[in-house]
């Protein structure tokens, strides 16, 4: 293993990952941005190879000249050394080693495939975690058929390779999310047969001040609505998919409308054919690297575990801090506010002394966050479709457990929390090591249980000591010695 | 008309048409292709469904690797792609 060693490390190249590497640098700090994608910008501003075919940005992205001016700005502060851009790196394991964090990294597109170069570890006196997050899931009746994919996925498909997922497609669950995805499959020629919300934005009528905080999203959500209703693109509303049908691979869905209670109203039932199945219901943060250093977590108003932060980002653990979606859902606008902060923050510790004054960043953070607040409140998940959850639903799809063994782990085998019934039935004990089921697991089990989920039914699925798939060769590999191959110019 | 930035993959013997920058699953999801393993317990179809490198369910075997995840490896010119069943090995 080769060695690198920074003032700080930023593990992350999304919006919040980007706007805290940029604002260390400018404050002088030298800045290694370890980042698993082969382009900057995260799932956010993911973006194809040239080679894929002619791309307007404007066409797929929000905030894209935001993500320009900051690229090229760390491109050229790369140029005098003091960043480093490490894309294809997958990070792994984070501990701490004396004075400083050892970041240890796979490398390559797919660290897994033979011929990737070998890992490196990068040894930072500071830490900035902007891991993002990833769809979050309810298992249903057929969501393991060939054609069901996350809304993430489609929208992954589209960004990073120009490809539209399918011919028909309905896009399902609920958020705001929801919309660019039906759109940038619109445009790129798919037909969107349906957009299925469980939830209706008339619901934000009830957070007046949290609206006129974040007036430019309002406009944002209006331009998607303008495009789909061009693109005939219809927008159902209070309904859920409650069944993906066919054999061996997607032929249709079964949406039925919902009550106020998010239960499905009897002889509502209808049936919708398509190919392609995009579904999200809002997003996980991803947590693993935070919790394998012991960062407080807290439970966010969507019911994600997130990171515990004070007011300049910083977590629990001193010489870490953490920005994005990791710190709670909210959106890249939020993201890139706590990215700037967390990066001043770690370049003041480090005794930078021109770090421009931040609160007007602050105030936006506020409006931004209240903002989110609203919008979990506005869009929760409907908890009647877990409890609808019928014990020959899949909810394991590594491990191939129904909803069924996950019950009887509970009501027989007497497990009162998620860790047990991980044990007991094995869900999330396969390849995703829960990040898929863990939510789903934790909500069954908290309901077996007859109470609601808890903070340690959550972390039970976002705890894992090795981060990204590991060889036995690269663990048994002994790790550097912490000198340098070459310092920052 | 070929493009220098076109080309072509094989999945099971079959060629696919591919350009630079594209994934394995992103080619195989552009020619119809919807899944390309069977899964350990119940022999059940599988393909794409995270698209970012966290489910694992797109698990295929490339240039006679298994359970590379198809939604991150990039193909290139020349890649014989393989669908797998259980484990792969």
């Amino acid at each position: 293993m080769t060695g690198q060693r920074v003032d700080l490390a930023v593990v992350g190249a999304g919006p919040a990952g980007l706007a805290a590497a940029l604002a260390a640098a400018e404050a002088g700090v030298s800045v290694a941005i370890v980042d698993a994608g082969v382009r900057p910008g995260g799932q956010y501003w993911r973006s194809p190879d040239p080679g894929a075919g002619p791309f307007r940005p404007t066409t797929l992205h929000h905030g894209w000249r935001r993500f320009a001016t900051t690229d090229a700005r760390l491109t050229d502060l790369a140029g005098t050394g003091r960043v480093r851009r490490l894309a294809g790196h997958h990070v792994w394991s984070v501990v701490a080693a004396g004075d400083h964090w050892s970041v240890h990294c796979l490398r390559g597109a797919e660290p897994r495939q033979r011929g990737t170069p070998d890992p490196v570890t990068v040894h930072a006196r500071r830490l900035v975690l902007a891991t993002g997050a990833y769809d979050r899931q309810l298992p249903f009746p057929g969501w393991d058929l060939p054609g069901v994919i996350t809304a993430g996925g489609a929208q992954a498909l589209l960004k990073g390779n120009l490809v539209v997922a399918g011919r028909t497609v309905v896009v399902a669950g609920t958020g705001p999310f929801l919309l660019p995805v039906a759109d940038g499959l619109a445009r790129y020629g798919a037909r969107v047969a349906a957009v299925v919300e469980a939830n209706s934005p008339v619901g934000f009528a009830r957070h007046p001040g949290a609206l006129l905080g974040a007036v430019g999203k309002l406009g944002e959500a209006g331009g998607y609505a303008g495009r789909l209703l061009r693109h005939r693109v219809p927008v159902r509303h209070r309904h859920a998919v409650l069944r993906a049908l066919g054999t061996d691979q997607l032929t249709g869905v079964v949406v039925g409308r919902l009550d106020r209670a998010g239960r499905v109203r009897a002889g509502s039932e209808r049936r919708i054919a398509c190919d392609v199945l995009a579904v999200g219901w809002g997003f996980t943060p991803q947590l693993e690297l935070a919790l394998q250093l012991g960062c407080a977590t807290r439970v966010d108003v969507d019911q994600s575990l997130v990171l515990a932060v004070d007011d300049d980002q910083a977590t629990s653990v001193a010489g870490v801090w953490a920005a994005g979606e990791a710190t709670g859902v909210g959106g890249a606008d939020l993201a890139t506010v706590e990215g700037r902060i967390a990066g001043r923050a770690a370049a003041r510790s480090l005794g930078a002394e021109d770090v421009p004054d931040d609160r007007s960043t602050r105030r936006r953070r506020t409006a931004l966050r209240g903002f989110a607040t609203a919008m979990h409140q506005v869009y929760p998940v409907p908890s009647a479709l877990l409890a609808g959850c019928a014990d020959d639903t899949l909810v394991c799809r590594c491990e191939e457990v129904s909803a069924g063994r996950i019950r009887h782990a509970v009501t027989e085998l007497g497990a009162t929390e998620a860790r047990v019934v991980k044990l007991l039935a094995r869900p999330g004990m396969g390849w995703c090591q829960g990040r898929v089921c863990g939510f789903a697991t934790a909500c069954l089990t908290a309901r077996h249980a007859g109470r609601a989920v808890t903070e340690p039914d959550l972390r039970a699925f976002a705890e894992r000591p090795i981060a990204a798939p590991t060889s036995l060769g690269d663990l048994a590999t002994p790790p550097d010695d912490g000198h340098p191959d070459g310092e920052p110019a | 008309m070929t493009h220098p930035c076109e080309f072509e993959i094989l999945f099971d013997g079959t060629p696919l048409p591919c350009r630079d920058g594209w994934t394995v699953g992103a080619a195989l999801t552009a020619a119809g292709i919807r899944s390309w393993r069977d899964t350990r317990h119940d022999g059940r179809p599988r393909g794409l469904f995270c698209g970012i490198g966290i489910c694992f369910d797109c698990l295929v075997t490339v240039n006679g690797q298994p359970s590379v995840r198809a939604c991150l490896v990039p193909a290139a010119p020349g890649d014989e792609i393989r669908s797998q069943q259980g484990t792969g090995r």
